[in-house]
């Protein structure tokens, strides 16, 4: 029989606010065990949630960059369960009234753009971390984490292929990053994903027992974990066993899923309006302020890139997914003026040389300036495209503008055809073999010989000859020796 | 509508609640009762009418997204049974 996939994502974004969405604590990453666990985040008795308005603009940035109604009147709900690495004994959140309602997003798929709905987002707060190392047999708790704010954005079952969910990551990732709400860090967990997975048979328009996939934390493993559950739902339903609702952990090494839990019931987790927190009302004017202040999004920008730079589709969608790097490659085509020159160079050499040292763009050693100066002596013929990686090289090590390094390091072109001239007369005079190799070869073969003198010559130089000057000089010399 | 002891049990489990064995009867018999109650006020036409949030006709006020709650771990460890590392210790808890 044939299967259809049915996907459904619910994705947790953490919200780049300065402090927790209930408490003045911090939300820094990476900071010592409790050191920013206050006395709300701890849940000591007494303490009542204040709601951090810096969260509240975040998820409604996000709700006007998906096309959702802003939820005018939202509601904090409990929802009840008990774990140490919740203190309260209830995580917030919200449930009947959430501050995003129904959008979507169009994410480009291999038969063309998809539009995935989006049921809704809400706002809710993190929980804190369980270590189960060895500490005499105890779990160790740290709370810095408990109360930072987190948008959880719940798709509709839009997905049937596991690339489509992967495309579909991207697109979020995109957004919340272009809209500086959220790091993207999905290493560090600024952004997991719990993918619902169910089969049917195809053609058929009622849904499967779905099983719900936990905390993914990168696009390769959504699309491996998709494959390898709906692999194993196959094989369990045409073996004549029905698929079990419950939540599965996927386990990256081995590349499998294994059972979780049960899935708690909803009614488990007594639901109720969180009666610390009244209800939250926003105007018109306040969401309307907030709209003023989006940045430009990355499927705007990405047309941007293609209607007014001339970039092809591919390099504009690569350069616009992330707000720091196309705000790197903007100013590159500042500098140098020439944006398919620039595409090149920050998709080339700088994303290689990030790559092999695991950084970011933000933190890359060569500046868009300094790329954008080095970009500059290409198109004026100062230097080659060979020796220009040179320099990037220098200054990606050392630093230092690109005329400078050139400088210091005398890697200027040679374009007075004079020393070029001499250059190629003693590799002439030295390769008396491969003249007559020349001499003898059909002339539409010549072309290809030409590569042997070519790199004589670039090697005199120290590849600081003009490469075009060198290529007809070299030709109507050879030439004249074969009349 | 009633509920017997199984329910009982199954909500105290959840509240993470210990109950006395002979109580049991006595909480079957007044969780009952309160929804009862509830069953009553079902049959109100509450057409066109919100759910109430919250029983305050007010709304929330927010607070600014600035830092103002410092480090005081060791002040707030003081009261805690067990810590290490700058860890609270609690029983094992892996599922």
């Amino acid at each position: 029989m044939e299967w259809e996939t049915v996907i459904g994502l619910e994705i947790h974004v953490q919200l780049a606010t300065n402090t927790k969405i209930f408490s003045g604590a911090s939300t820094a990453f990476g900071a010592e065990p409790n050191t920013q666990a206050c006395a709300v985040d701890l849940a000591l008795p007494g303490t009542l949630p204040v709601f951090n308005d810096g969260a509240q603009k975040m998820a409604i940035m996000f709700g006007l960059a998906i096309n959702a109604e802003i939820g005018k009147r939202a509601v904090f709900e409990r929802k009840n369960y008990f774990y140490p690495d919740l203190p309260k004994g209830y995580q917030t959140t919200q449930l009947e009234a959430p501050i995003v309602g129904e959008g979507y997003v169009d994410i480009e798929t291999e038969d063309g753009e998809r539009r995935v709905r989006i049921h809704h987002a809400h706002l809710e707060e993190d929980a804190g971390k369980s270590l189960h190392e060895d500490f005499h047999g105890q779990s160790g708790i740290d709370l810095n984490r408990a109360g930072t704010p987190l948008v959880e954005i719940v798709s509709e079952p839009d997905m049937r292929t596991s690339k489509e969910a992967a495309a579909y990551a991207r697109k979020i990732h995109a957004i919340v990053t272009n809209l500086g709400i959220c790091d993207g860090n999905m290493a560090e967990g600024s952004m997991r994903c719990d993918c619902n997975v169910s089969i049917r048979p195809k053609g058929s328009d009622t849904l499967g027992t779905r099983t719900e996939l936990k905390n993914i934390n990168s696009f390769r493993f959504i699309e491996r974990a998709i494959d390898t559950e709906v692999e194993r739902q196959i094989d369990l339903i045409e073996d004549g066993g029905t698929v079990v609702q419950e939540t599965r952990l996927y386990d990256p090494d081995k590349n499998e899923t294994r059972s979780m839990r049960s899935k708690e019931d909803a009614n488990d987790y007594r639901y109720f309006p969180c009666p610390d927190l009244l209800p939250v009302v926003v105007d018109d004017a306040y969401v309307e302020a907030i709209r003023l202040t989006l940045p430009e999004l990355p499927d705007a920008r990405k047309e941007r890139f293609i209607s007014e730079l001339a970039l092809s589709e591919y390099d504009a969608g690569v350069l616009s997914a992330y707000r720091n790097q196309a705000d790197y490659f903007e100013s590159v085509v500042e500098c140098c003026g020439d944006a398919k020159l620039a595409a090149n160079w920050v998709m080339g050499e700088l994303a290689k040389n990030l790559n092999a040292a695991d950084l970011s763009i933000d933190n890359s050693p060569v500046s868009a300036e300094q790329l954008g100066g080095l970009l500059v002596r290409i198109k004026d013929n100062t230097i080659s495209g060979n020796i220009a990686k040179k320099v990037f090289e220098i200054q990606w090590n050392e630093g230092g503008t690109a005329d400078e390094v050139i400088e210091a390091k005398g890697l200027k072109q040679v374009t007075d055809t004079g020393a070029i001239e001499t250059m190629i007369d003693e590799v002439i005079a030295n390769a008396t073999a491969q003249v007559e190799q020349y001499k003898a070869a059909e002339p539409e073969k010549r072309g290809k010989m030409l590569g042997f003198f070519m790199g004589q010559v670039m090697k005199a130089s120290g590849g600081k000859a003009n490469p075009g000057a060198v290529t007809g000089i070299l030709k109507s010399k050879l030439d004249a020796l074969c009349d | 509508m009633s509920i017997d002891r199984s329910d009982v049990e199954r909500i105290a489990h959840l509240a993470r609640l210990e109950l006395n064995e002979q109580d049991i009867p006595a909480y079957t018999e007044n969780l009952s009762s309160i929804l009862n109650l509830i069953d009553e006020m079902q049959q109100i036409d509450t057409d066109g009418v919100e759910p109430l949030a919250h029983p305050l006709d007010a709304v929330q006020r927010l607070r600014a997204d600035e830092v103002t709650e410092l480090n005081q771990r060791d002040k707030l460890q003081a009261v805690a049974p067990a810590v290490e590392e700058g860890l609270f210790l609690v029983p094992k808890v892996i599922e």
